[in-house]
């Protein structure tokens, strides 16, 4: 029995201290760390599109973000390390894409789209005003009405 | 009659848009490289490690740079057409042998044939950074100036290979 409870608990301890992973290579510098993960958040993994170089585990990610970590200990500006990555992989690589003619509509789309619909929505509803205001009833046909329908006007109006 | 041909103009759009898309490959990304210059590389051949080759000494010829190695699925399956294409000599094909084990490599060529002029190791992959390249295989047309002409993502099919390569081949060498 204890050495049943010796074996659990030995083997609970050692799960513990099993890595689950094998941990990433990080600089450190936790600046520098921060640095790496804010710019490897504004790039698209090539492989795997939906996920950020920062958030994503595939090979290609974790040579960019060690690329990406160089370049900054090499002195690199921000802005240096995104051209040098637009260069080889093109805009796809970025998620927040330049403004220019061939995404103007990506850029603009919604905007467009919000207006359209908030166009044809106005429209639409001054048109149904418009075709409310004429069925009114003249009064007239409003004392037949209620004369059919057998009631004065009161609570039966509405 | 209009208002029943406005949602049928709008479906029809709709459809032709989804009908776009669905035929478009999300993989193959346009490469900024094209028309460029070959991003400049000095490795060691696969088979002499101590002979190194850089994209000068390719100067003067238009040719194949196939990225390549032995973890990669794909590139079994372009692997014959690579054969066939080497054989007929129609272009020079060089590998560019992409974070690979060195004895493994040699060792994929031994088995399924070599149909490289050479390979050239990049074990760590800083090159294929350097070439864009984000889904192995992938090949280039690089011309007698050094220009990157073309570039296929994933395997070479023989459609690629008769409507896109070999005429842009000849062209180049024409």
């Amino acid at each position: 029995m204890i050495g049943r409870l010796l074996a659990a608990s030995l083997l609970t301890l050692w799960c513990t201290l099993l890595p689950a992973k094998e941990a990433a290579p990080i600089a450190e510098d936790p600046i520098l760390e921060a640095r790496v993960m804010a710019l490897a958040g504004e790039l698209r993994c090539l492989v795997c599109q939906n996920q950020t170089i920062a958030d994503s585990q595939a090979d290609l990610a974790v040579d960019l973000r060690n690329q990406i970590r160089e370049q900054l200990k090499r002195g690199m500006s921000d802005q240096q390390i995104m051209d040098y990555m637009v260069q080889r992989f093109g805009d796809f690589v970025l998620y927040r894409p330049p403004v220019k003619t061939i995404t103007w509509l990506l850029w603009f789309g919604p905007a467009l789209l919000l207006v359209g619909g908030g166009g044809i929505l106005f429209y639409s509803i001054s048109r149904r005003r418009k075709q409310a205001g004429a069925n009114v009833l003249s009064k007239d046909e409003q004392a037949r009405a209620s004369a059919l329908l057998g009631h004065s006007t009161g609570r039966d109006a509405r | 009659m209009n208002r029943h041909l406005i949602p049928l103009a709008i479906f029809v759009v709709l459809v032709l848009f989804l009908a776009v898309g669905l035929r478009l490959n999300p993989r193959e990304i346009p490469s900024p490289l094209i028309n460029k210059p070959a991003p400049a590389f000095e490795l060691p051949q696969l088979h002499q490690p101590d002979h190194k080759v850089s994209v000068a000494d390719m100067r003067g010829k238009v040719w194949l740079l196939n990225v390549w190695a032995s973890w990669c699925v794909s590139c079994r399956q372009e692997h014959p057409l690579l054969v066939e294409l080497s054989n007929s000599g129609a272009v020079p094909i060089y590998g560019l042998n992409y974070k690979d084990q060195r004895t493994d490599a040699l060792g994929w060529l031994q088995e399924f044939g070599n149909p490289y002029v050479m390979s050239i190791s990049d074990l760590e992959g800083h090159i294929g950074i350097d070439y864009g390249v984000y889904g192995v295989p992938e090949t280039f047309v690089i011309d007698k100036e050094g220009i990157i002409r073309y570039k296929q993502i994933g395997p070479i099919t023989p459609e690629a290979l008769s409507n896109k390569i070999l005429p842009l081949v000849r062209q180049l060498n024409g």
